[in-house]
């Protein structure tokens, strides 16, 4: 399996952004940096699409455009909370209003398949097309369901993405979960001894192809996830390298989920002193933050860095060829991705 | 393909029982189902129901909303504490998770499975989540954005309520949760059926779930798409969908799985397939192009040729763009052979999230009892289509059943049911 071409929509404007200078942020949250829309969509639409609709749809079509493939034979989608801002404004409304003098809007957008379904209206591609929602693995079920496609005969290409967006509402209400630190700052997150990590966002689309085309960006080795798991996640990572014969001494850079919560970054630290010892590894929340489905930011990092053999934050490391990913997310969603150099 | 996946791909992690037959082909049957609806807490009684011609949807009883008076639903006659007690769950839990611990632990008992033994996966669907708390829990928090309690908003996400039905029924092999909105349940379906196919899991609980929320109501009333009175699928004079809630589940299972089995399957998920319209965020092409891919794609996934086809429970929801979208496509795939034909929608209202399940068991219980199912209160039949939906229980062997699911974001998903006798080993 390869992945042809990949783009994120991200708290970092693009992956030289990131390995030059990559944007810093204080408090307790990273936002997007937002790509010109008039690039990928239809100003009339760009009026009226929330705005994590617009950055899947930018993420998508950036991905083609890469790709210079016009219609995938599949689209999948994986988002834990949705279209908020759709949601909330048609709640809020229809809290204040008492349930009348809605307008549909808001509750058309609101649908967790919406990502995915505009972007097929606008490729107007009548293939396959699913939306998994399920919390931090949902871009993994997404990925999990392409693959299957693919392994089935049913497709060669498709479109897999991950998409959250923050909203005011739902960072209140998260927050009041103590998950944030307040005055937190990107430049030192990793490894800070408080408790609590930054909330992040962003839509990371990636064109997987059975093939190998010319200019593909990495080859997806292996991809395994899991749900609330009764092992160890030393012994899962084990037994992932074993099944599929990739040696520690094989990896070449690990990057890890660790997210500056001192309550759980122990877990990412005590592999890195077992089964995944002396292998060089790089963090990377402190460049998109927090959220269920910054697995796919990762794996966007993870295309990058073998296709240019440059590491973010790392820039005196030989160029990887081999990559491993590791997220947790909330330790209750372990994922792990291996990819090579094309 | 299939050797690359198997080599290069989630392996998953357990290994009870290794299953050695991984072929394409192999048959994924359907060792049991649960359903609960408006017109029925279990399997039987929604057979009773269907029988009979009893209808669920009348005025509001259970949802506060200011359209009580004006907007007849179709509601599962269970409080939520009533719910909770058959569930073994607390009553505090969303009602979305309550009605789909009840369906899938019935299914499973139907099944009669130890499902422990095998790499098992619980594959749910659901366009509200915990909506129904969540929309309790905001008029206070728009007031103080530090009031309200937050257990009510713990299980808003879609895959928290699957959460909680696959961590009650101990199940950590696969767990994931689609919403795809009206076709939701029908893609879990296919999904489970395509994992067992590719060697990844033994036993697969799949279908969907939704309860009745202001949320839904109003934004399905914006568009204009609510009946006032009982819906009339397929008629000429249709005025829009009653809105009901529910849960639907089938045991999908491997040959090795059946083999095992006390009670041998009569059924299996022949063919599926998922395609989209590509036409408008929320309304179905004038042509059914997204239909009638989905249907041509789940005949082709089968093997079968339309005339095989023995009943097709419609999405038929009863607005005019979905019932004239469908009939279009089915004039056009079936050219003057038409099947028998019914929404059962007439019945459950559209359970949106649930409804590609509950009517997947439907399709199930038509093989097994030899019925098709009638559409109810149809007047007069469409003028535009060639044929019109039965309005009448019909007794007649049913080999498969078309089963479709169509929704927002123009997602269409078509199932097909066969009887398949238990003839191996």
């Amino acid at each position: 399996m390869y992945i042809q071409s990949a783009y994120a929509v991200s708290p970092q404007g693009s992956f030289s952004e990131l390995l030059e200078s990559p944007a810093q942020y204080r408090g307790d949250r990273l936002t997007c940096k937002e790509p010109d829309y008039s690039k990928y969509i239809d100003s009339k639409l760009i009026r009226r699409m929330s705005r994590i609709i617009k950055m899947g749809a930018a993420a998508a079509m950036e991905c083609l455009q890469q790709a210079n493939v016009t219609m995938p034979d599949a689209i999948t989608t994986g988002t834990a909370y949705g279209c908020l801002a759709d949601t909330d404004q048609f709640l809020t409304r229809m809290v204040e209003f008492k349930e009348e003098l809605l307008s549909p809007t808001a509750f058309i957008q609101s649908t967790h398949n919406t990502v995915g379904a505009q972007i097929a209206l606008m490729l107007k591609c009548h293939h396959y097309n699913n939306t998994y929602v399920h919390r931090g693995s949902s871009f993994e079920a997404a990925l999990t369901d392409a693959i299957g496609l693919i392994g089935e005969g049913e497709a060669q290409t498709a479109l897999v993405g991950g998409v959250d967006e923050i909203i005011e509402k739902s960072h209140a209400i998260l927050s009041r979960f103590d998950l944030y630190k307040k005055d937190g700052d990107t430049a030192n997150l990793i490894g800070d001894p408080e408790k609590g990590t930054m909330a992040g966002e962003g839509a990371a689309f990636f064109l997987l192809n059975s093939n190998r085309e010319a200019g593909c960006l990495a080859k997806l080795d292996a991809f395994q996830n899991w749900y609330k798991p009764k092992v160890p996640a030393a012994t899962l990572v084990e037994d992932f390298l074993k099944r599929h014969e990739a040696p520690a001494g094989s990896i070449d850079l690990v990057i890890t989920g660790a997210n500056g919560d001192a309550r759980y970054d122990g877990v990412y630290e005590a592999l890195k002193q077992s089964v995944l010892n002396a292998i060089p590894a790089i963090t990377y929340k402190q460049f998109c933050g927090e959220y269920p489905t910054s697995a796919a930011f990762a794996l966007w990092m993870a295309a990058m860095i073998v296709s240019t053999g440059k590491v973010p934050g790392a820039a005196a490391l030989a160029a990887p060829k081999r990559v491993l990913v590791f997220n947790n997310y909330k330790q209750l969603y372990p994922s792990l991705y291996l990819l090579s150099a094309c | 393909m299939l050797n690359c996946l198997r080599s290069a791909f989630h392996d998953l992690p357990s290994s009870h029982h290794l299953i050695s037959n991984m072929s394409k082909e192999q048959t994924v049957y359907i060792g049991g189902v649960g359903v609960i609806s408006a017109i029925g807490n279990n399997v039987a009684e929604n057979l009773d129901a269907l029988v009979s011609g009893r209808a669920g949807m009348q005025a509001m009883q259970r949802l506060q909303s200011v359209h009580k008076d004006t907007l007849p639903v179709a509601e599962v006659s269970l409080s939520n504490e009533a719910l909770a007690a058959r569930a073994g769950l607390p009553d505090t839990i969303s009602r979305t998770a309550l009605l789909s611990a009840v369906a899938a632990k019935e299914a499973i008992a139907d099944a009669d499975i130890e499902y422990s033994k095998w790499r098992t996966g619980f594959i749910s669907a659901n366009s509200v989540g915990g909506m129904d708390k969540t929309e309790d829990f905001f008029p206070g928090f728009l007031e103080d954005a530090g009031s309200g309690d937050l257990k009510m908003v713990v299980n808003h996400e879609c895959g928290a309520v699957t959460e909680v039905v696959a961590d009650a029924l101990g199940i950590n092999d696969f767990v994931t949760t689609i919403s795809t909105a009206c076709s939701s349940s029908a893609n879990s379906i296919f999904l489970g059926a395509r994992m067992i196919r590719q060697g990844l899991l033994d036993v697969v609980i799949a279908g969907g779930t939704d309860a009745l929320t202001r949320f839904t109501l109003n934004g399905f009333n914006t568009l204009m798409i609510l009946d006032q009175e009982y819906c009339q699928p397929f008629d000429e004079n249709r005025r829009g969908l009653n809105l009901g809630e529910g849960a639907g589940y089938v045991v999908l299972m491997s040959e090795a799985v059946a083999a095992t089995l006390h009670k041998k399957p009569f059924c299996a998920l022949s063919g599926w397939c998922n395609a989209n319209d590509a036409y408008h965020q929320t309304a179905s092409s004038p042509t059914g192009t997204g239909s009638l891919l989905a249907m041509k794609g789940a005949l082709k996934k089968s093997g079968l040729s339309p005339a095989a086809i023995s009943y097709i429970n419609l999405h038929g929801t009863g607005t005019q763009n979905n019932d004239i979208a469908e009939g279009t496509a089915i004039a056009t795939l079936f050219e003057g052979n038409y099947p028998p034909m019914s929404s059962t929608k007439s019945f459950t209202g559209h359970t949106l999230g649930a409804s590609g399940a509950i009517e997947a068991v439907y399709a199930v219980l038509a093989i097994r009892e030899g019925l098709v199912f009638p559409s109810l209160r149809l007047q007069t039949p469409m003028k535009d289509l060639p044929f019109s939906v039965t309005t009448v229980l019909e007794k007649k062997k049913i080999d498969h059943v078309l089963s479709n699911s169509f929704g927002f974001g123009g997602n269409c998903s078509s199932l097909v049911f066969s009887r398949t006798a238990f003839n191996h080993l």
